[in-house]
């Protein structure tokens, strides 16, 4: 008996040192690096980094910026995400699917392209108001090139993601508690003050903390709207040292780096401690509320609905397509001077634009085809293992997306600025530096898919295969993999599309021959080439949009919610 | 086939003791039911069988051989069981040859000869042709058989069922019992097979294990169980016996003893060797219980409600000496007893609980 169940736990031990080796070099590794750095820097303790950043007037200058604008989108994103949440939830609003979709994809939309549309819009060169004729004279300042333009912004980014889980909430709830209220006489108003909204108060914030760390985190928005107005968040600030500065003063901004780490870990405390107040727990599951019937009220709330998607989506969209077929910059848009030249320079002319393409395109494929292979694993051992010590795994690979991808930037350049030990391997300068980073960052996108569908999938089926004799591997092989494929692929798909756009820890890592699509596009921003930037955004947001619309096609072999613009 | 034997077996999760100290001997081709309330163990006890869980403490053999122990377990893979799970559990992205043929694949056993023995486990379940289905597009009793039949193909040493019939409609439960027992006959494997149904325990095991809180109450053939249960659980679990609070008068004399129950002296059968006691129980069916003229000896009090139920009614019945403890049972219809009307019970027979930890 003996040697037969060594060689089944042996399988076992395989792989789950296989999970602990990939959670090591993905996660645990850069956190460490970078605290050394900070505290043990050159293998002596010393708190001169830390002395000089705290000692630096533009530290706190950013500081404050960064919570300042981290605040206001946080409350502008909660309040946006989650009136629209209760609409869409709570009444008998017509075309749910569609708004959802267009709702939500501005999450899916890289920040740096939302920024851009919108500068495109309000500008002085903008072709929207030159087509309305009321467009300010050449050499007006752009009114989103301000603290209330990023908070704007941020709002309209991460909106959605509070949708997105104010909703799953509100899903939960059960029915009864609606109607209980109902049956006692309280009408639509004081229901959702009295029971709705208590109850929906751990989604609303946990929804307020992930977009309070995403705005805080952002470089996109504040790098085009910020950096021209010299408004200094602490990721842009970090940019511009290293920047400047390059490999010296990563100590500096590792720092930096960290300080944006507590500030968003100050904002998942303040969640946790909030939510523990009062006990919030549901006890029972049932079907979720019928809807309310909005009568009368029906049409003008469709209306104010698909308006804010204009307003929040297809305005900045059309600006934006517009800009790329103008043919210089505040040169008026007409049928005769409308040339599709920016595309043809962006695709097969500017040879770092031709470079980003490609590299965009392998590494979130790469990243992609990944995080799909390891996360099937992972997922099997947190959702499927009963040791204790996967809710550790599980924080591990959370932790480098939930914290803003500076830090991971900045931490991947700490540990590969030297070559690999006894490999001599250099990945600083390379494409592969990013190529890790993107692994390290995205996990948790395929991760989190593969787990739900794991939960989705009835552990029986893989215990039948057990007494039918078949060994961990096999079992994986022939019947776990194909069972939660389709919801790893999915995530995939999230890892992809995020990562093919992707700015904040490209522009950190990048260099030349090793560029992406963001990079190449923020460097024509920087450099007065709207037009360039906006093809290529162009060309970005058409891959997405058509990606979105193609999972769709496959989503009745996914685990529910597992995407996000799907209802 | 071979026989499972448990000895001393727990299972504790932190402080909480799922399986305690469990021993069971299952005979060779014997079919044992392990029967229970929610939440008694019975699941886990099949699930340390099976070597999903492993045990705390104690032992499990399989014929002979130990597969559990707390020192070391054999993984569920190399056991040679067989189970058929409560939602049947076939893999959705095979066909229904497949998932039969599955175990097959795993041994390598030669393309020709599994689909020969394919066909033949597909035969014994009358699937005859339907090898090519999805298992979605089955009905719940042909997704059963499928169960079945996948682990049949392996000729496991014993077959483990994990409450197999909770999901069918009452109909089709009928109809896959009579099957299941059909398949026993046929077959003579060693089979455990979990419920919370005591009619499915009774009409198809050789013996019942009655789980409670973890522990065994009793193992017993369906027959003793119901009329000689072992303690105040089995006694009121099994066809709600009704257990009361009795004093033994007399030794035991020819299989009987005499007690006094609510005041009235009445002849139980008891286990050989018992004595004159004070608190005793004893277990009482309806079908002992009848109505007495007055005058004669009998239990006075009132009937408090009485429930048509086709053919009997329960009786809720409110004795006057001891008011509080109400007797439910059922009578044929129509009996004597009329709602709010006063009434004389006496108790023709019953079984004495023998003294605890006896079993």
């Amino acid at each position: 008996m003996t040697g037969i169940a060594r060689q089944s736990r042996g399988q076992e031990r395989a792989l789950t040192a296989g999970v602990v080796f990939a959670i090591v070099v993905l996660s645990i590794l850069p956190m460490l690096r970078l605290v050394r750095e900070l505290v043990l820097p050159g293998g002596t303790f010393s708190t001169a980094a830390i002395d000089a950043g705290l000692a630096s007037s533009a530290t706190w200058v950013a500081t404050g910026h960064t919570i300042v604008v981290g605040l206001g989108g946080t409350l502008l994103a909660v309040v946006l995400g989650t009136v629209v949440a209760l609409v869409v939830t709570l009444t008998d609003m017509r075309g749910r699917s569609p708004f959802i979709l267009f709702y939500v994809m501005p999450l899916m939309i890289a920040p740096q392209v939302t920024a851009l549309a919108w500068l495109q819009l309000f500008g002085p060169a903008s072709p929207v108001l030159k087509l309305l004729g009321i467009a300010p004279p050449l050499g007006t300042r752009n009114p989103l090139y301000s603290t209330e333009g990023i908070i704007l912004l941020l709002g309209v980014q991460y909106g959605p993601l509070v949708f997105l889980l104010v909703r799953a909430g509100l899903r939960k709830l059960p029915r009864e508690l609606i109607e209980a209220a109902r049956a006692g006489g309280a009408r639509p108003f004081t229901v959702l003050r009295t029971v709705v909204l208590p109850l929906m108060t751990p989604s609303i914030m946990a929804a307020a903390a992930l977009a309070f760390v995403s705005c805080v985190g952002n470089f996109g928005i504040p790098a085009f709207l910020g950096i021209p107005a010299n408004y200094l968040v602490l990721p842009t600030l970090i940019y511009q040292r290293l920047a400047g500065g390059g490999p010296a003063v990563l100590g500096e901004t590792a720092f930096l780096s960290v300080l944006i780490g507590i500030i968003a870990m100050a904002g998942i405390v303040t969640q946790e401690m909030m939510s523990r107040r009062r006990d919030y727990r549901i006890s029972s599951t049932s079907l979720p509320a019928e809807p309310y019937e909005l009568g009368r009220w029906r049409l003008p709330v469709q209306a104010l609905l698909w308006l804010a998607v204009v307003l929040l989506l297809f305005l900045p969209l059309f600006g934006l397509l517009l800009t790329s077929l103008v043919p210089g910059y505040g040169i008026p848009l007409t049928a005769a001077t409308a040339t599709l030249d920016n595309y043809r320079f962006v695709l097969f002319e500017h040879e770092a634009a031709g470079r980003a393409f490609f590299n965009s395109f392998w590494l979130s494929i790469a990243a992609a085809v990944f995080a799909v292979v390891v996360a099937i694993p992972i997922g099997y051992l947190i959702a499927w293992g009963g040791q204790r010590w996967v809710r550790l795994v599980n924080l591990c690979v959370e932790l480098p997306y939930a914290l803003p991808g500076v830090v991971l930037a900045i931490a991947s350049l700490l540990l590969f600025l030297k070559p690999i030990p006894f490999t001599g391997i250099q990945l600083y300068n390379t494409v592969w530096i990013i190529l890790y980073a993107y692994l390290a960052r995205f996990l948790v996108l395929a991760l989190r898919p593969t787990v739900s569908g794991y939960h989705q999938i009835d552990r029986a089926l893989e215990e039948a295969a057990q007494v039918a004799g078949a060994g961990l591997f096999r079992r994986m092989r022939t019947i776990v993999f194909p069972l939660v494929a389709p919801a790893a692929m999915a995530g995939g798909l999230l890892i992809f599309m995020t990562a093919l756009s992707e700015l904040t820890v490209s522009a950190l890592l990048w260099s030349s021959g090793s560029e992406t699509i963001g990079v190449v596009m923020f460097s024509f921003e920087q450099g007065g080439d709207s037009s360039y930037a906006a093809a290529m955004s162009a060309i970005t947001v058409a891959a997405t949009f058509v990606l979105m619309l193609g999972a769709n096609l496959f989503s009745s072999y996914l685990p529910n919610g597992v995407l996000p613009w799907r209802d | 086939m071979a026989g499972l034997s448990l000895a001393g077996v727990t299972k504790s999760f932190g402080d909480y003791d799922a399986v305690k100290d469990v021993s069971i001997d299952v005979k060779d081709g014997e079919f044992l039911a392990v029967l229970g309330p929610s939440g008694c163990g019975k699941t886990t006890l099949l699930r340390l069988v099976a070597g999903f869980e492993k045990p705390t403490g104690g032992e499990i053999r399989i014929g002979g051989e130990t597969v559990s122990s707390a020192a070391a377990s054999l993984a569920p893979e190399r056991r040679r069981v067989g189970i058929v799970f409560q939602n049947y559990a076939l893999w959705p992205h095979m066909t229904v040859a497949e998932n039969v043929g599955y175990p097959l694949k795993v041994a390598k056993v030669d393309r020709a000869a599994a689909k020969k023995r394919v066909e033949d486990a597909l035969a014994l379940v009358n699937l005859t042709g339907l090898g090519d289905r999805r298992p979605a597009n089955l009905s719940g009793g042909q997704r059963q058989r499928v169960a079945l039949a996948r682990c049949l193909v392996a000729a496991p040493s014993l077959v483990l069922f994990d409450e197999p019939l909770a999901n069918l409609d009452v109909h089709l439960r009928a109809a896959m019992e009579d099957e299941f027992a059909a398949f026993h006959k046929r077959t003579g494997t060693t089979i455990v097979y979990i419920t919370h149904d005591q009619a499915e325990a009774m009409a198809l095991a050789d013996r019942i294990a009655v789980m409670d809180k973890g522990r065994l109450a009793q193992l017993a053939t369906p027959r003793d169980l119901y009329r000689e249960p072992a303690n105040e659980m089995v006694a009121s679990f099994i066809a709600a016996g009704i257990v009361l609070p009795a004093t033994v008068l007399s030794a035991e004399a020819d299989g009987r003893c005499r007690v006094e129950v609510l005041g009235q002296e009445a002849l139980v059968r008891c286990r050989p060797g018992e004595k004159p006691r004070g608190k005793a129980n004893i277990c009482v069916r309806g079908s002992e219980i009848e109505a007495v003229e007055a005058g004669r000896p009998g239990i006075d009090g009132t009937v408090r409600r009485a429930v048509y139920k086709g053919g009997s009614a329960r009786l809720e019945f409110m004795p006057s000496t001891a008011p509080d403890r109400v007797l439910h049972f059922d009578q044929p219809d129509p009996g004597p007893f009329a709602e709010g009307v006063a009434a004389r019970l006496a108790i023709r027979s019953g079984w004495l609980i023998p003294v605890a930890s006896a079993s």
